[in-house]
């Protein structure tokens, strides 16, 4: 049996951790196959094709597709759906719209996020926001899953598969996005970022929160926010990392003026070097953080930005 | 227009959940338990709407044991007019929950439900999407603003990088985000209303759903522990560490 990976894009390149969702999908055993749908994506399909371990990629062209719509896209994969054991997608905002419906047309379980693959029927995936790790088998014949890209490597641009067009499925003209309104940033995308500087509400004002620009940008970093920051209007929602927010896992996570709640320390725990620099001593961050720094932020920000 | 809104009993935000030792599940015994945050903010949204004249009545349901009904008073002193408890002992996993909150909504001939993104224990994040597919309803998950309009309401989403608006056709799927609104508390007058407020009882069997689960929990751990860390004196111990032992920069 063959396992359809349903690819997030933006017409010209995969994301939303599709990549990863692919390196998911080998561990689950089967032949995989990639489906992009979506309005003038075939430069998406082909880039989709490159990636390590893909046989096929299946591309859906059609104007709706355009916005991702998960009513029509998650009618499509479902008449695609036989054939298939399992139906993965990266655990992106638009993985996570469509993949339930999907799931509920087919009458089958999802099986949510995924950290880990222990054989193709079970899997491994934070519940409690990360604060404990449920082991479950799926006992549906067909396994939809969607996957935490930081759970996986990224797979690599090393393959060349087919492409393959596939019939547009119909539009069921029940909604239509009306506008977009996205963050322009000149830095790396946060969810994929390696270096990733993070502010909290000890930066006190979304003046301050400026502060953090020159310091990512010599770090080459993206910036990331606590909810506590976004709540408080120091910068934009989708900055925000932790359990309802962003999931990350950069080489580098530097949390500034950040106490570490649970929720805030389940999106970024699993990141390889934490460092923590907060006023009080007892902040809970510097129980995850490998290198902490008491003092004020304030003088220790534009000092670190100097001296890196 | 009549609003049903699903709420969730679950262990309390503050809580911090312990693994049981025999790997089983996580301790709940004794535990406070909660409604699911982010159904609060479906109440209160609903709210909202029946207040500004665009509903006539919101009505919140739930699934799961007897003590659900607490839950269940707890959005009716919050202001919603009756409840409803599919009431069950068995273990409810989304796609069964699903399956009941779409006979009660056509029951209740629901023009909008509004449910919680996710629930804060198993964290899923299916059962409104799943709803909305099994009453073949369009759907606006992790929403961030609601306005109803005429046959149709217009929802501004949280997306990766940014916002998105998009219109969908009445009757539908609203997921409530996290900046939505800020929930009302209970008056002491309200809760002591709310007791007074019509709450049925009943069972999946009356529904003619299966609730069989379709996922087996073969183990819960905790997760993997980061090591110490240590404390830095200054920010060019700092660099120094980043430079030559952690080797990031």
């Amino acid at each position: 049996m063959a396992i359809l990976v349903i690819a997030e894009h933006d017409n010209a390149h995969v994301r939303g951790g599709a990549a990863n969702a692919v390196t998911a999908a080998s561990k689950m055993g089967g032949e995989i196959h990639v489906l992009v749908a979506g309005q003038g994506a075939a430069q998406a399909a082909a880039d989709a094709a490159k990636l390590a371990g893909v046989a096929k990629v299946l591309h859906a062209e059609g104007a709706q597709y355009a916005g991702g719509l998960p009513e029509n896209v998650a009618a499509l994969v479902v008449s695609l759906a036989g054939g298939y054991s399992h139906i993965v997608a990266g655990a992106s905002a638009f993985g996570k719209n469509f993949m339930p419906r999907v799931a509920a047309l087919l009458d089958v379980a999802q099986v949510s996020e995924i950290t880990g693959v222990e054989s193709p029927d079970t899997f491994v995936r934070p519940i409690y926001a990360g604060n404990a790790f449920a082991t479950v088998q799926s006992l549906d014949k067909v396994k939809v899953v969607t996957v935490r890209a930081t759970g996986f490597e990224a797979a690599p641009a090393t393959g060349s598969a087919p492409v393959e067009p596939v019939a547009a499925g119909p539009d069921k003209a029940q909604s239509k996005v009306l506008s977009q309104e996205l963050t322009r940033s000149s830095r790396p995308e946060l969810a994929g970022a390696r270096r990733i500087v993070s502010g909290g509400r000890g930066l006190a004002s979304g003046e301050n929160f400026k502060m953090l620009d020159a310091l990512a940008d010599k770090l080459g970093a993206a910036i990331g926010a606590s909810r506590a920051a976004v709540d408080s209007g120091y910068c934009p929602n989708d900055y925000q990392v932790g359990q309802t927010g962003k999931i990350v896992a950069p080489e580098l996570y530097v949390a500034i003026g950040i106490s570490g709640a649970i929720q805030h320390l389940a999106g970024m725990k699993d990141s390889k070097v934490i460092v923590a620099i907060n006023k009080d001593p007892e902040a809970p961050i510097f129980q995850v953080a490998d290198y902490g720094l008491v003092g004020d932020l304030f003088q220790i920000v534009p000092e670190l930005t100097q001296k890196i | 227009m009549k609003i049903l809104v699903p709420v969730k009993r679950v262990v309390d935000f503050n809580v911090k959940v312990r693994v049981k030792a025999d790997q089983t599940g996580v301790e709940l015994a004794n535990v406070k338990m909660s409604m699911n945050p982010f159904d609060e903010i479906s109440v209160e949204e609903a709210l909202k709407i029946k207040e500004a004249g665009k509903a006539t009545e919101v009505v919140v349901v739930s699934a799961g044991v007897a003590a659900c009904q607490e839950t269940l008073r707890t959005a009716l002193a919050m202001g919603a007019d009756r409840a409803i408890l599919v009431e069950t002992d068995a273990e409810l996993q989304p796609l069964a929950v699903a399956k009941l909150l779409k006979a009660v909504a056509q029951k209740e001939s629901a023009g909008l439900v509004i449910l919680g993104k996710q629930a804060i224990d198993d964290d899923a994040n299916q059962t409104g999407q799943m709803l909305a597919a099994l009453l073949d309803w369009p759907q606006a998950t992790f929403a961030s603003k609601v306005e109803i309009g005429a046959g149709s309401a217009t929802v501004t989403r949280e997306i990766d990088g940014g916002l998105e608006t998009v219109e969908v056709k009445l009757p539908a799927i609203v997921t409530t985000d996290l900046r939505l609104n800020t929930p009302r508390y209970a008056t002491l007058p309200n809760i002591m209303k709310a007791k007074k407020k019509p709450l049925d009882v009943v069972k999946p069997d009356a529904l003619g759903v299966d609730v069989a689960p379709r996922l087996k929990t073969l183990k819960v751990a905790e997760p993997g522990k980061r090591k110490a860390g240590v404390m830095v004196k200054d920010v060019a111990d700092l660099v120094d560490k980043l430079k030559n032992e952690a080797k990031v920069i």
